[in-house]
């Protein structure tokens, strides 16, 4: 029997992978051909969905993009076999675009069926919980601290320390919640995990929580990801009645249960104070801190939260070793960090690599310029909080300082690329409307602020009282930096600013005036 | 709301009034049942849960998932954000404004499709996204997205 790969991948699903794999099935039945067709995750080269691979003794071969209409054709050039055929890729372990990346994270992603748990242990799951239950609460903090890991939600705190706070916190009860509300745009990593390897999820909250003594873990998902909610849900199950989650876990007495809790599509609720308000029950406002969650989080008991990415970075560094993902990386960004190339590119798709390597490859070398055929006139990395960078910072390495001195941020590592034809003045206001949308009320600066940024942009780009509206917009960025309690109204101003500042022309301003 | 509705809503809170923070997926299985939260049930909820209708109230419209009206047979959502806008989404809900003769937030004559924005569904590397019904479609051009609204409104 031929094992035939179709992947579950919402965004292989939004070009028509259910179809496919259908049309792979009711043919091979009609033909008596025996197959076993895997729902996996994607690999992750979206420009090649639905990509489809067969299973032969040479090793995987992919055949993509497929479309229902190419399956006839597919049977009949013997791709059960590896035929040959106009969209034969050849091995996928080759593909360029997969070797030359550095999957630790992602080592599994599109390779199993991310439902079966026996697919897991097979490849290399739960070495990293295993090795956990054989060393002292202390100890598993220490060795995430040594991996030198540092959050993948956007603010990159260093998560040992995290997770040492609520360590030695003294509490009748503590929490894990993982942060799956992934709001910014540009970013797909979490989803990938979630829908492609759900137990490596599973498997780091497990750890966190013996690492800190917690016996409730809720996944917050975001709304928009009901096919993640599904994985995750028969995962999690799977998980249970083999004793990796429950009452007493692989018999080491120790307890872990694990929920998900659907979000409402409310950005700041990716936040995690208006996060742990929202998984309360309540509206999403952000609260003042301190408190940090780590000591009054959920119910106001000790709480870890943690990013999607870096739940799931864990396993392999309890497996391998801190030392073994410190080694990846430079300065202090060490490790991997899965990238998600979006918007106008040509190849669009996920590339974990080691921070350090730059815009400039990846938008190239990996993403093969604009989708459009045109030239790349502007980046945004970090989502909509994030700045817009110009070519001629292409250059700069990821890595979380080099990007603070350009007044940037890689956030969860999302780069959406833009053409020539963008119209910065249009992205800056957008990112006042985004955030007078989003803003959660609580504090002036973003709740007035956003809205007044509209207005004024509006001005802008009808020409009006040009000087003193490019003014106003300076200044209302400054209060809005200065004056926000959270990163939404806090940060609006990069994407504005540095708009105007790299993109003067289309803002009216001279180019050079501007730059002096 | 309808009585067999106040019947099936009276089950969920049953459910979900032990649950700590039930209100949020109290609202979910709500509105995936009856395809909105009336306003109407807030009197049952604030009694089962022990809140105040004005607190219900306020959740309800703070997160943009929640309708507090009954959406058309079929939703259709247009992505706003930045990724799907570099591949031409501020086109394609221009068009679809225009196609369906309807602004975001409101229902065709024929009650066949609302319309909403979306802030991304983590489908960017196939930009511009839509969902129909929750099932999201990749790399959406005008042609496709009449192709699409078509068959929604065939099957209505
Ligand atoms: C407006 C706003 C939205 C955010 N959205 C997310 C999100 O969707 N996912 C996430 O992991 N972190 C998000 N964050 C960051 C979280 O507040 C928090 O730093 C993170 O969950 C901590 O986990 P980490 O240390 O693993 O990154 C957001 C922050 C702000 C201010
Ligand atoms: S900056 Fe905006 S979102 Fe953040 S707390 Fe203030 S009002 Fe709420
Ligand atoms: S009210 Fe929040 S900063 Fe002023
Ligand atoms: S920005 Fe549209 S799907 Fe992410």
């Amino acid at each position: 029997m031929t094992r035939i790969y179709v992947p579950r991948d919402s965004s292989a699903l939004s070009l028509g992978a259910e179809k496919v794999a259908k049309a792979i099935a009711e043919h091979a039945a009609r033909n008596n051909v025996a197959v076993e067709i895997i729902r996996n995750g994607s690999r992750g080269m979206f420009w090649l969905e639905p990509l489809v691979e067969v299973e032969t003794p040479a090793g995987r071969i992919a055949y993509g993009p497929v479309e229902v209409s190419d399956v006839p054709g597919l049977f009949a050039a013997g791709f059960l076999e590896g035929g040959a055929h106009a969209l034969r890729l050849g091995l996928t372990d080759e593909l360029p675009w997969l070797k030359q990346q550095e999957r630790l994270t992602f080592a599994r992603v599109g390779i199993t069926d991310p439902v079966s748990l026996t697919d897991y242990l097979a490849h290399d799951g739960y070495r990293g919980l295993q090795n956990a239950l054989a060393l002292q609460p202390a100890e598993i903090v220490q060795e995430v601290t040594d991996s030198g890991l540092r959050g993948r939600g956007g603010a990159a705190f260093p998560t040992g320390i995290k997770w040492k706070t609520v360590h030695d916190c003294k509490a009748d009860q503590k929490y894990i919640v993982c942060n799956a509300d992934e709001g910014d745009s540009g970013t797909y990593s979490d989803r990938m995990i979630m829908e492609g390897d759900p137990f490596v999820l599973i498997e780091g909250m497990t750890i966190a929580a013996l690492a800190v003594g917690a016996t409730q873990g809720y996944i917050y998902l975001r709304s928009e990801y009901p096919h993640a909610l599904a994985v995750l849900n028969e995962a999690i199950q799977h998980a249970r009645e083999k004793h990796y989650l429950g009452p007493n876990i692989l018999g080491s007495g120790h307890a872990f249960e694990l929920e998900v809790r659907r979000a409402a599509g409310a950005y700041v609720c990716g936040e995690e104070t208006s996060l742990l308000e929202s998984l309360e029950g309540k509206r999403g406002l952000v609260r003042f801190k301190p408190p940090l969650p780590a000591i009054e989080g959920l119910f106001g008991k000790p709480t870890v939260v943690n990013n999607v990415i870096s739940f799931a970075s864990v396993p392999i560094i309890l497996d391998k070793g801190g030392a073994f993902y410190r080694d990846y990386g430079m300065g202090r960004s060490r490790g991997t960090l899965p990238i998600q190339l979006a918007g106008n590119i040509k190849h669009g798709g996920l590339v974990e690599k080691a921070f350090g390597v730059t815009l400039r490859q990846l938008l190239y070398d990996f993403g093969g310029g604009s989708a459009t055929g045109r030239p790349i006139r502007a980046v945004q990395v970090g989502g909509p909080l994030g700045a817009y960078l110009p070519e001629s910072q292409f250059d700069t390495p990821l890595d979380y300082e080099e990007f603070s001195k350009l007044w940037a941020v890689l956030g969860h590592g999302g780069i959406v690329a833009f053409d020539d034809t963008v119209d910065m003045a249009k992205m800056a206001r957008y990112a006042f409307e985004f955030c007078a949308i989003e803003s959660c009320g609580k504090c002036t600066p973003c709740r007035i602020g956003s809205t007044r940024g509209v207005e004024v942009m509006d001005k802008i780009m009808q020409g009006r009282d040009h000087a003193q509206n490019i003014a106003l917009v300076r200044d209302l960025s400054d209060t809005m930096l200065n004056g926000s309690l959270c990163a939404l109204g806090g940060m609006t101003p990069y994407p504005v600013l540095s708009a105007i500042n790299h993109f003067p022309e289309d803002f009216g301003l001279n180019k050079k005036a501007q730059a002096a | 709301m309808l009585p067999e509705q106040a019947a099936r809503i009276d089950a969920h809170i049953t459910a979900h009034k032990a649950l700590p923070g039930g209100l949020l997926p109290l609202l979910h299985a709500i509105q995936d049942d009856v395809g909105y939260v009336p306003e109407e049930s807030y009197g049952s909820i604030s009694k089962a849960l022990n809140l105040s209708v004005a607190e219900i109230h306020g959740v309800v419209t703070f997160y943009h998932h929640f309708r507090t009206h009954p959406p058309g047979r079929h939703v259709i959502q247009i992505c706003r954000a930045e990724s799907c806008q570099s591949m031409g989404s501020t086109e394609l809900e221009a068009h679809a404004k225009a196609t369906l003769g309807i602004d975001y937030h409101q229902t065709t004559s024929d009650g066949s499709i609302t319309l909403e924005p979306v802030y991304c569904l983590g489908n960017c590397a196939c930009s511009p996204a839509i969902t129909v019904d929750e099932e999201v479609y990749g790399r959406v051009s005008p042609n496709r997205l009449d192709a699409i609204i078509a068959e929604a409104k065939g099957v209505a």
